[in-house]
């Protein structure tokens, strides 16, 4: 049991970290994730920059979605101008990573705020499908501009450099993808301490009372497609440098599905939520495998299972949160946290 | 230009909206009636397609006891889905209830790809192959065919709802559920009727369009088609489906026919940006969105 936490000021009442303990575990956390790619195997790094690059975008989507209320269908395309941003950055210019990342995150914010603007005249699910249509858009764009996406071919591009230190192997890579997705995910946990991000919340919550607050709802709605954007350019850009190769088939519809399925999982509103449902969606494929290549010895057919069944599961977890745990995975890691808090007074 | 060749496409075109046009209504029905936007609409109508080919296929009954009892199974779905995903987020916000729709059309492609395979397959031949011309124009077949009994289906559904007592209680539900409630009119069944009526109008669609084009696991993504379809006509209007449907059928094949087949989305999503910048309700649609 805690006791002795009563806050006095409002800073102290919206401070990340309210007490030594965790500030404690999360160094050790930070710690962890320091050892970690000097102790795991390849697999578990490639796992692990995998989840890192999801927890960026799904970051991003819970910012537009979970936060603001717009829900979007465009998470994919977003990555998707990120990566071939990147990707032609790299073939073109010999920008260091950072600031290609940066340029990513830039332009898909620009067209983040484009596919934003008909959130002036539609809401709910017709702003849902006015960005379905902007991925089909860009899909288009992806596989018909010849000249700077490659087409259907798409485009590899060089490893990412930096003062002459080039990162190619999953192992250099995860120095790059996991700081990176722990300091925007601190960042969007900032955003949400501001006047902006709090213009956000009332948004979501009744646009209308939003705006008699004087909260400028186009603007505000705006800068939210562009932040979200923003992080899903990053993360699109680091998919780029990951696989080195970028096609119109590496971001597919299915893309900003999983995404939107990582953010309601994980729970709408809910950063670390977002953090866990983005590592969980991003592990069930690998445990999937796991299994399939236990039972192979036993069913040599299991190899052909895998694909529907994951289609499947995927399918059954989105249904199966909203109906029975709409608050996600954040709402049960609460309900541990209470636990042992209130412990051995309630159990 | 060759006004013969634009005169056929146009024809084959208009044809194939007219089965969008079907299976927009099964949405609108749908929708109407529970205000969910159904997304699944597309994996409903493949769920039907590989019921037919089950039947007509493996067991090898004829394709005329195969298609009602594809169509059935179609809409026994229907109603499951309302019973055990639909019911159970009643007052959750839209845009859980879209997620849902979605997260059931995943697992519908997981099913089908479980018992079926990924590969694409063809429907047993059961439409006549005799070539059907109108005036100078041919058209093919099972276009033909296909939009005739969809019309058949269509026609028997305007008639329903504007005459039956079935048809009433949900017209009566979709303008005012409270008011409906209380003359005595069981909203809860008109909810799962909506949906068993929805998915039989995409069923039968599914599987004409299925025995024109083929069927695979992707076969779901005429749904984004249909998407545009009643978002261009108005959500909850019928006869905005309807123009809807011939008009995004005939835009998209005209589209594909001389652009190229990569032209088909990009052309019907181009008017459904252009709509809902314009008119967001649609064209037919009750205005009703608010604008904040």
């Amino acid at each position: 049991m805690r006791i002795g936490d009563a806050k006095q000021s409002y800073e102290a009442d919206e401070a990340i970290w309210t007490s030594s303990t965790q500030k404690f575990w999360f160094a050790v956390f930070l710690l962890v994730l320091a050892v970690f790619p000097f102790v795991a195997d390849a697999y578990l790094l490639y796992i692990g920059c995998l989840v890192g690059i999801a927890v960026i975008s799904t970051t991003g989507l819970n910012i537009l979605t979970g936060f603001t209320g717009l829900i979007s269908l465009g998470q994919a395309g977003f990555m998707g101008v990120g990566g071939y941003t990147v990707a032609w950055f790299s073939l073109h210019t010999a920008l260091p990573f950072p600031l290609t990342l940066l340029l990513a995150g830039l332009l898909t914010a620009a067209v983040g705020i484009l596919v934003g603007l008909p959130s002036l005249r539609v809401k709910g699910l017709y702003l849902a499908i006015a960005t379905l249509a902007a991925s089909v858009f860009l899909h288009f764009i992806f596989a018909e501009w010849q000249a700077v996406t490659g087409g259907m071919g798409g485009l590899s591009l060089p490893p990412a450099h930096l003062f002459g230190l080039t990162f190619q192997s999953d192992f250099e890579m995860y120095f790059i993808i996991v700081p990176l997705a722990v300091v925007m995910v601190l960042a969007a946990k900032n955003v949400f301490r501001t006047r902006t991000g709090r213009a956000f919340i009332a948004i979501r919550d009744r646009d209308i009372s939003a705006e008699i607050l004087g909260i400028n709802l186009l603007r505000y709605k705006l800068m939210s497609f562009a932040l979200s954007s923003f992080y899903a350019g990053v993360a699109g850009g680091l998919f780029a440098y990951f696989y080195r190769v970028v096609t119109p088939e590496s971001f597919p519809l299915s893309l900003s599905i999983f995404y939107l399925a990582a953010v309601i999982v994980g729970g709408m509103g809910n950063l670390l939520g977002g953090i866990l449902g983005a590592a969980f969606m991003t592990l069930i494929p690998e445990m999937l495998n796991l299994l399939t290549a236990t039972l192979t010895p036993f069913y040599p057919n299991a190899p052909v299972f895998m694909s529907p069944m994951l289609g499947i599961i995927f399918g059954a977890l989105i249904v199966g949160f909203l109906i029975f745990e709409p608050n996600g995975l954040g709402e049960i890691w609460q309900r541990v946290r209470r636990f042992f808090r209130l412990w051995p007074f309630r159990n | 230009m060759d006004w013969l060749f634009f005169g056929e496409i146009s024809l084959a075109g208009l044809a194939m909206g007219g089965l969008y046009g079907l299976i927009g209504l099964g949405f609108v029905i749908i929708y109407k009636a529970t205000r969910v936007i159904n997304f699944a609409i597309g994996e409903i109508m493949m769920f039907a397609a590989y019921l037919f080919l089950a039947f007509a296929g493996g067991m090898e009954m004829s394709p005329w006891v195969a298609l009602p009892l594809a169509v059935l199974g179609g809409s026994v779905l229907g109603g499951v889905i309302e019973k055990v995903m639909i019911r159970p987020m009643l007052g959750e916000s839209s845009i859980s209830v879209v997620m849902v729709t979605i997260g059931l059309a995943s697992i519908l492609v997981g099913l089908v790809e479980l018992g079926w395979g990924a590969d694409p397959q063809l429907l047993p031949e059961f439409l006549p192959r005799k070539p059907v011309f109108l005036g100078e124009l041919y058209l093919a077949p099972k276009i033909a065919y296909g939009f005739l009994i969809g019309a058949t289906l269509l026609l028997v559904y305007l008639l329903y709802f504007r005459f039956s007592r079935g048809g009433v209680a949900l017209r009566a539900t979709a303008s005012d559920q409270a008011a409906a409630y209380s003359m005595g009119i069981n909203v809860r069944r008109v909810f799962n009727l909506a949906w068993v009526f929805g998915s039989l109008a995409a069923s039968l669609a599914g599987v004409l369009v299925a025995a024109t084009g083929g069927l695979s696991p992707q076969f779901g993504a005429v749904g984004l088609s249909v998407l545009v379809v009643v978002i261009v006509g108005g959500l909850d209007s019928i006869l905005g489906a309807l123009i809807a449907g011939l008009f995004i059928g005939w835009l998209e094949t005209v589209a594909g026919a001389y652009l190229g087949g990569q032209y088909r989305m990009p052309a019907t999503f181009a008017v459904l940006a252009v709509i809902l910048v314009l008119r967001p309700y649609g064209l037919f649609g009750t205005h009703e969105i608010e604008r904040v």
